[in-house]
């Protein structure tokens, strides 16, 4: 059994304005020691897919589908025991440490508070291994800092004490949600390294949702890619990076801006992101994508096995050796073009 | 910074010294001592020639914003020379500033924040004009605003539409236009494209790109991602602490960078692709930036350099010429 199965993860909000649904049946497994990459824009989905999977979606969403950590299934699960679990064998690190630490309370009651609550541990305890627990993250003088208040840290350290706390339970499986975007680079390959370190050291499951390609480069071996909601694309990381077989990761791909690259301009995905509460009838990306045809516009194409590779599953009407082809065009076309405009 | 003055095109812009330093109202119960400063920028010197896209990189601190506020005026110089086509702006009237602004125009980070939400696009585009041209027919400015609107990718039919009503890379679309509107001959871009999604980073990059050919502009790009930066630029700067660590034609700083901390910048940037991400050799600075209310002694980037020496803590290094194409502060470089 795996430790973490996702089958047919749904959300749905009520808006004055009907029904949004944000999140379209994703499926994914996770092993002890795996990381586990989500990829998408901004309103991909990526996020709240996430908060679904530990019971914190806002109070006029609603998950459907199946989470089974371990066979239990947490979306059914009632708060009671879900308490149990979440912050326990699961713990999520956020986006913005300044807006997810408690600001009226000092790093060490945060921390032991977790303590106390999952292994009834004694304050003093407690405390102790909060202790270790910053060591650990290689928080500099942790001793003297645990017992000041989330504003006297600096983004860094404060992504150090999100990380710490979320460890201190030992979890089976980490999620994390952009958890290095707001940080500089310097900083950002700092908290990477602790986190491959941590993971190498304790065989943790770790879940990155980033919009990062870099990020996940480095990281993941599973890779998920969200668009307007909808799985495009999900396999190994070498197949996902290698040999993208749906125009939306070869576009995505092809746009990031890379330290190794030439003179040549980027390749723009035309268009902008798609509004939730309108999605088109067929595939979400059909709008912007360069290589649609008619029945895209129409028909939602649905997740299955692709034919390149055993690992990779793909959501796109067109052959894998024809978006292979296009994509190669595209590229052709447009070097071809900002040739004749220089 | 010698060799360039004496280059045969005349700076547009010349910065020599430039320190803008924000004075802290001190919580101290002694009044007699002295307030103390916080240094946002301390000596930065440069040049930017017609045409050219100089790059300014830095992590969030290092004083690239106050920076780019002091080159139009919108914060107070301390001290050091500033001049646009070489008068000298350092304590110039409003009146002259007003003049100059014609020529120089600004695009801001956040594209929505920076649209006055209760104008619409026609008038938020055609102000510029309004402000510098009043002498200009309502069908002449309507037809400029309309071709400045469609040269951005924006269509006739928005015109009348409200910020609210676009996403965030056309909002940065109205805020291009806004700026070229004039066609000025230098727009200062602080960080463009950091709060877009990756797919819409390219359409802004390659359309500024395009303008400049098209228009002749010189660009002044600060941004955080390296990466971006390469992309539009000819030169590029680093700074930290508010001072500038290297500066260096493009290729020269990528291929071979010469001051640690660009070294280490570099390699700390996680590559898209996952054999050369796995394969590379970090370099891992430690620690955070130090606080520019209290600045290392000697060179400030001491405290975090993977080479520093003892010397490093006596003299502050001056920006000198390595080769022809870096000049890097760093005495081991």
């Amino acid at each position: 059994m795996a430790l973490l199965e996702v089958k047919n993860l749904g959300v749905q909000f009520a808006t004055p304005d009907g029904t949004v649904s944000a999140v379209n049946g994703i499926n994914f497994t996770l092993d002890r020691g795996q990381t586990l990459g989500i990829v998408g824009e901004s309103g991909s989905g990526k996020s709240q897919s996430m908060l679904a999977m530990m019971g914190l979606l806002a109070a006029n969403g609603r998950a459907t589908g199946q989470v089974l950590y371990q066979g239990q299934d947490l979306i059914s699960m009632p708060t009671a025991a879900l308490n149990r679990v979440r912050g326990d064998r699961l713990s999520m690190i956020f986006q913005d440490p300044m807006t997810s630490l408690n600001p009226y309370l000092t790093v060490e009651r945060q921390m032991t508070e977790v303590l106390e609550l999952h292994k009834g541990m004694s304050r003093k305890d407690a405390r102790a291994r909060a202790l270790q627990a910053l060591d650990a993250v290689k928080m500099p003088a942790a001793a003297r800092r645990i017992d000041m208040y989330p504003h006297e840290f600096s983004g860094g350290m404060r992504q150090r004490v999100m990380i710490a706390m979320a460890l201190l339970c030992e979890p089976d499986v980490l999620i994390a949600d952009e958890p290095t975007t707001a940080l500089d680079v310097t900083v950002q390959a700092q908290i990477l390294n602790l986190m491959r370190e941590l993971q190498r050291d304790f065989g943790t499951a770790i879940i990155m949702i980033t919009h990062d390609l870099g990020v996940v480069a480095g990281l993941c071996d599973e890779v998920l890619v969200l668009y307007g909601g909808q799985v495009m694309e999900q396999g190994q990381a070498e197949d996902i990076f290698y040999r993208p077989s749906h125009p939306y990761t070869g576009g995505l791909l092809a746009a990031v801006p890379r330290l190794e690259a030439g003179d040549e301009p980027m390749l723009a995905i035309p268009g902008a992101p798609p509004n939730m509460a309108n999605l088109p009838a067929g595939c979400p990306f059909s709008e912007r994508c360069q290589m649609a045809m008619p029945r895209c516009r129409e028909d939602r194409p649905v997740l299955v096995a692709a034919p390149h590779s055993p690992t990779v599953r793909r959501a796109c009407h067109l052959a894998v050796e024809e978006v292979t082809h296009k994509l190669q065009d595209l590229r052709q076309a447009q070097r071809a073009a900002s040739d004749v405009s220089a | 910074m010698s060799s360039s003055t004496n280059s045969p095109s005349p700076a547009l812009l010349s910065v020599r010294d430039l320190r803008v330093h924000f004075r802290i109202r001190d919580t101290s119960p002694w009044p007699w001592k002295p307030a103390r400063a916080l240094k946002a920028v301390d000596g930065v010197s440069f040049d930017l020639r017609p045409g050219e896209t100089l790059g300014i990189v830095g992590e969030s601190g290092c004083g690239k914003s106050t920076l780019a506020r002091a080159l139009l005026n919108l914060v107070p110089i301390t001290d050091g020379s500033l001049r646009w086509h070489g008068d000298e702006m350092r304590g110039a009237s409003a009146q002259a500033w007003q003049a100059k602004r014609k020529s120089v125009q600004m695009i801001f980070q956040d594209p929505l924040a920076s649209l006055d939400p209760r104008m619409t696009v026609a008038q938020i585009i055609g102000e510029p004009l309004r402000t510098h041209a009043p002498g200009l027919s309502t069908a002449e400015h309507n037809e400029q605003v309309l071709a400045m609107m469609q040269r951005v990718g924006l269509t006739a039919q928005q015109i009348n539409r409200y910020p609210h009503e676009f996403s965030g890379g056309q909002c940065q679309r109205i805020g291009i236009a806004r700026a070229l509107i004039l066609r000025p001959q230098v727009v200062i871009c602080d960080e463009p494209v950091s709060a877009l999604d990756v797919s819409i980073q390219a359409q802004i990059i390659n359309l500024l790109k395009e303008l400049q050919a098209e228009m002749g502009l010189a660009l002044i790009f600060i941004a955080h991602d390296l990466a971006v930066v390469k992309h539009i630029s000819q030169r590029v700067m680093v700074m930290y602490l508010g001072r500038a660590m290297e500066i260096a034609q493009k290729h020269a700083l990528y291929d071979t960078p010469r001051h640690p901390y660009t070294q280490a910048l570099l390699s700390a940037i996680p590559l898209p692709d996952p054999r050369l991400e796995r394969a590379k050799s970090l370099q891992l600075l430690q620690g955070d930036l130090p606080s520019p209310m209290n600045q290392p002694s000697g060179c400030v980037f001491r405290t975090r350099c993977p080479k520093s020496i003892a010397e490093c803590a006596q003299t502050v290094p001056a920006l000198r010429t390595i080769s022809d194409q870096t000049q890097s502060a760093c005495i081991l470089s």
